[in-house]
């Protein structure tokens, strides 16, 4: 009975998750990261000499530094909400999936760019002045000698933010979407088996969140090879 | 040849140069002393650009840069093309092996194939006595080791001049004089370096010129023979000051 109700559930709720959850995930996830390492570059390049320059660069910060502002004061159930709900009322109307993406994406960015920030920060100022006599740019210094050392110190934050995001998909069950926990909703509503049912489809969330744990550690490893061996715990 | 001309700078409440003017000729050894806090490692930062005077003028060959007036990137790239520099703590970048430490600066800023910097890279390693290292990563070697590497990434910029802030002052003497005699090497080719060090038998040994530097201003600017041979007034009280017995 049991085996039987797992057997026929599976399929939709794994077809749910391939089709809705793990690529608004993964969707999200892309576009929040790049969106984060805007926003903290943004928000660290000091502001220009020239008076024209510096008056234009701090209102765009202060832009960058409002939207985090917004998107972390606010939860992710009502955001979801307003750029779904509410934006048809302004006139812009967006498919579920994309209104989806977008303020996953949104809320995603503002949570990593303070993660990248702080990583990038968290590189000593040595780094930089030594690559800055070697006659580098600024945009070269990030890209060759910052951000790869940024990025081991992010990566497990960062996949915090990942996996929190994989376990968010679900509040898009509110907004008409056919992602895993919907689809486990409606089964639900046939077979009145609610604790069968929200089980499989958490066993199902933690599988996801499991390889991408697996995916963490292999990060870990490959970004810390030059980095001793020895705990700084004993 | 490099040239300070009333070169001014203030940190809050602290005047580090007060009006330095100074000439580096080139293919010379100059040894910058002076106790802590002088403005040694100040001056030196300002030649590559790494502090902005407020007031002055540096004269690099043909290049006038003037520091009352903001520092394009142009300017700070074409300088910093002419000198290397050669820190305290060496600031190796620690997820690059040895080769790519030094291979890094000619491959991004002189867009060098990889093959021909490579070559460059281990005739530097075998010049500083260090060959075989190349694939390891710095936190892998000593800090004698790192800093003749860091030597290494400055020379395969070839720099007119390499400007070396307390290169060893967080040596242990074994360690420093690895380094030291690399340093010496360099300068019996004639290699033009500065040099910021509170080592005075380095001085003694390498140094063609001394600037003796204390509280902003320059109390001495000569050959390096005349400073320790007949020294006077404050130098004197200085070098006794630093000696033991």
């Amino acid at each position: 009975m049991v085996l039987h109700t797992i057997m026929t559930s599976l399929p939709d709720l794994i077809k749910a998750g391939a089709e809705y959850t793990i690529p608004l995930a993964i969707i999200s996830f892309v576009f929040g990261l790049l969106l984060a390492i805007l926003t903290a570059v943004v928000k660290l390049i000091p502001k220009p000499q020239s008076n024209f320059a510096a008056f234009w660069w701090q209102i765009l910060q202060a832009i960058f530094s409002f939207y985090v502002w917004l998107f972390r004061s606010t939860p992710l159930l009502v955001q979801l909400f307003i750029i779904f709900f509410g934006l048809p009322n302004a006139g812009v109307q967006l498919p579920a999936f994309l209104a989806a993406i977008i303020t996953f994406s949104l809320n995603t960015g503002a949570y990593a760019s303070e993660t990248i920030r702080a990583s990038i920060n968290s590189v000593p100022k040595d780094q930089w002045e030594a690559a800055y006599t070697l006659g580098m740019t600024s945009t070269q210094v990030l890209r060759k000698i910052i951000f790869p050392q940024a990025m081991r110190i992010a990566i497990p934050p960062l996949s915090n933010s990942f996996i929190g995001l994989v376990k968010d998909t679900s509040l898009a069950s509110s907004i008409t979407i056919l992602e895993m926990f919907t689809v486990s909703q409606q089964i639900t509503a046939k077979n009145y088996q609610p604790l069968l049912m929200y089980s499989i489809v958490a066993v199902l969330y933690a599988i996801i969140c499991s390889v991408l744990t697996w995916l963490q550690h292999y990060l870990e490893k490959r970004t810390s090879k030059y980095v001793s061996k020895e705990g700084v715990m004993n | 040849m490099i040239r300070l001309e009333h070169v001014d700078k203030r940190f809050q409440q602290h005047h580090a140069l007060k009006d330095v003017s100074l000439d580096f000729p080139e293919n010379q050894t100059t040894v910058i002393i002076g106790p802590s806090g002088s403005g040694k490692s100040t001056l030196l930062r300002a030649i590559n650009l790494l502090e902005h005077p407020e007031t002055g003028h540096l004269k690099f060959d043909d290049l006038d840069v003037d520091f009352s007036k903001p520092l394009t990137n142009k300017v700070k790239f074409a300088v910093r093309r002419k000198s290397g520099m050669v820190f305290q703590n060496w600031n190796l970048f620690p997820h690059l092996t040895v080769l790519e430490n030094i291979t890094e600066g000619p491959r991004v800023v002189l867009h060098q194939s990889k093959a021909k910097s490579e070559q460059r890279a281990q005739e530097l390693l075998k010049l500083v006595g260090l060959p075989d290292t190349g694939k390891r990563y710095p936190n892998q070697l000593s800090g004698g080791q790192q800093q003749r590497i860091s030597i290494c990434r400055a020379l395969a910029m070839d720099p007119e001049y390499i400007l070396l802030d307390e290169p060893t002052s967080a040596l242990d003497p074994e360690l420093e004089t690895q380094v030291l005699r690399v340093l010496k090497d360099l300068a019996a080719q004639h290699q033009a370096m500065i040099v910021v060090t509170h080592n005075m038998d380095f001085a003694r040994l390498v140094a063609d010129r001394i600037v003796f530097f204390e509280d902003g201003e320059v109390l001495y600017d000569g050959a390096a023979k005349a400073f320790f041979a007949a020294p006077s007034g404050r130098i004197k009280q200085f070098l006794e000051a630093i000696t033991l017995g």
